[in-house]
Parts: C-alpha cells; structure tokens; sequence
C-alpha cells in the first residue's frame, strides 16, 4: 500500500468508519478496511461500526472459495495491531439477522495501559447506544 | 456574518449511475458561492470514474467530468482520485501509465492521483467532511 502523508501531527479527532453493506457483492467493505489500515498512521481515535448487512462482514468462518474472492475476514483479527481497538455492533441489526456475539469473529487487542492484558474489540451495542456514539465523533466515513 | 466552514467532500460514486457526483458538484459550487471553503474533494470506490477525460455523454447532457474540471480551473480546488481505487479501474495519469507499462493514460485536468492519507488528512484539516454517495 501506499505510503500515507502525515501532515497534521497533534490534531487528534474522533473518527467513525461505518460498515453497513455485506463484505461481497460489492467491493465496499475491501475498500472501507483499506481506509481504516491507512489511516492508522495518522494517530487518530478510531472506531469502526458494523451496522445493517455490514455486520456480516466479521461473522467468523468465512469461506470464499466459490465465488473466487480474497477472504480478507482474516484482517480485521490484526486491527489490534494497528492501535484500531473499539468494533461496535449493533445489537438490532445482528439479531435481524438472526445472529448473535458468538457468530463474530474472535477479535482482540493487547492493552498496553494494562500490561498488555488481552482485551475483546467488539462490544455489541444497541442502537440507542450507536446513535450517541455518532454524536460523539468529528469525522463518520461511511462505506 | 455567516459562519464559514472549510469543507472536504468525498465523493463515492461514478458518474451517470449514481447522482452522488453530481450532487456533490452542486454541493461544491453552493459553498464556494457562499464564500465557503473547499479544502479538498475526494474521489474513492467508482467515484475515481468521475476523473477520466474520456467520457463522452450525448451533447445535451451535462459533462460531469468538465463540470470538476471547470470548477476546479475556476476556484483552484484540490481534486484527488484514490491510486488504490483508481488503479483497480483503470484510471491512470502519465507517470503511473508508464510505470505500471499501460499504453495510455485517462486522467481528467483538474483532478491528481494520490493515496487515501489525503482522505484522513481532509478528514483532519477540514470543519466538516461530507460524503456523497449510494
């Protein structure tokens, strides 16, 4: 990927990557991670919200295979590793589909204000809670 | 005094299809007629379709394309096309055509290929980042 260009050092704002469409059938939620991978350089608090069809993008055993596309599921387990620590679901949408939590990929980050504790990424939120988080950010990129 | 808001514009459709780009032009122009800012208008996923120079509508339709590139002649914009995207689609300028050794390239006046950090640094530098899209 290409080297990103860190003009703004000590500006730190709040953005929200929002992931509301299926991870095939359209190339959105590839290039929505491309983002978030990117943009980890830039030191930023970053969330990322799976909402609607989006949640299906870290449902766990993903198998590609017949539809010859790139099972890129395996990325988001290493978010952890880009400092990108806060997932949140909403509740509403996994159960529209008749998921649950324990349908999602395993995704964790090492704490390093609690001597690298593992910790979970994914906190599952009902959509009340969701909107106050998008009230709170500075910057929504929706894919 | 009306506030002024220095914005950024992200624009995630191609043309025709969607009307994403060219609401996001009417958008565009609305604010710089106010005497809004426009630090930056990003093109990402098809929206990168939105930057060659060789589309040909029916002559009476609306050019979206040289609808950018006037605007941007006219106010100096930034119009950046993603290079990740847009070589997926095969929208080129000169220097990547001739490293990636394509016989041609299709970039629009007005618009640069660069990487998806000048998205984020919009998202930074900006009052307000507004998408356009599907």
């Amino acid at each position: 990927m290409e080297e990103p260009d860190v003009s703004q050092p000590g500006v730190t704002k709040k953005f929200m990557y929002v992931n509301r469409r299926a991870p095939y059938g359209t190339v959105y939620a590839l290039e929505s991670l491309e983002v978030v991978l990117i943009g980890a350089a830039f030191d930023q608090d970053v969330s990322l919200a799976f909402l609607d069809d989006g949640v299906f993008q870290i449902v766990k055993g993903q198998d590609t295979a017949g539809i010859g596309m790139k099972n890129f599921s395996p990325t988001y387990r290493a978010l952890g590793d880009y400092e990108v620590t806060k997932l949140y679901v909403e509740k509403e949408s996994l159960e529209t589909r008749g998921l649950s939590e324990d349908d999602l990929l395993e995704i964790t980050y090492e704490d390093e204000d609690d001597d690298w504790a593992e910790k979970p990424s994914i906190h599952v939120v009902k959509r009340d809670e969701m909107t106050q988080l998008m009230a709170q950010q500075d910057v929504i990129l929706s894919f | 005094m009306e506030q002024l808001v220095k914005f950024s514009v992200v624009v995630n459709e191609g043309p025709y299809t969607h009307q994403a780009s060219d609401s996001a032009y009417q958008f565009t122009k609305a604010a710089l007629e106010k005497g809004h800012e426009i630090y930056r208008v990003f093109f990402y996923h098809d929206g990168v379709n939105n930057g060659t120079r060789l589309t040909v509508p029916p002559q009476d339709e609306r050019n979206i394309q040289v609808n950018w590139t006037e605007l941007a002649e006219q106010h100096e914009l930034d119009l950046v096309v993603c290079v990740a995207a847009a070589q997926r689609r095969g929208v080129l300028d000169k220097s990547e055509a001739d490293r990636l050794g394509k016989d041609a390239d299709n970039i629009a006046p007005g618009f640069r290929i660069s990487g998806l950090g000048q998205l984020i640094d919009a998202g930074i530098a900006s009052d307000r980042l507004v998408t356009f899209g599907d």
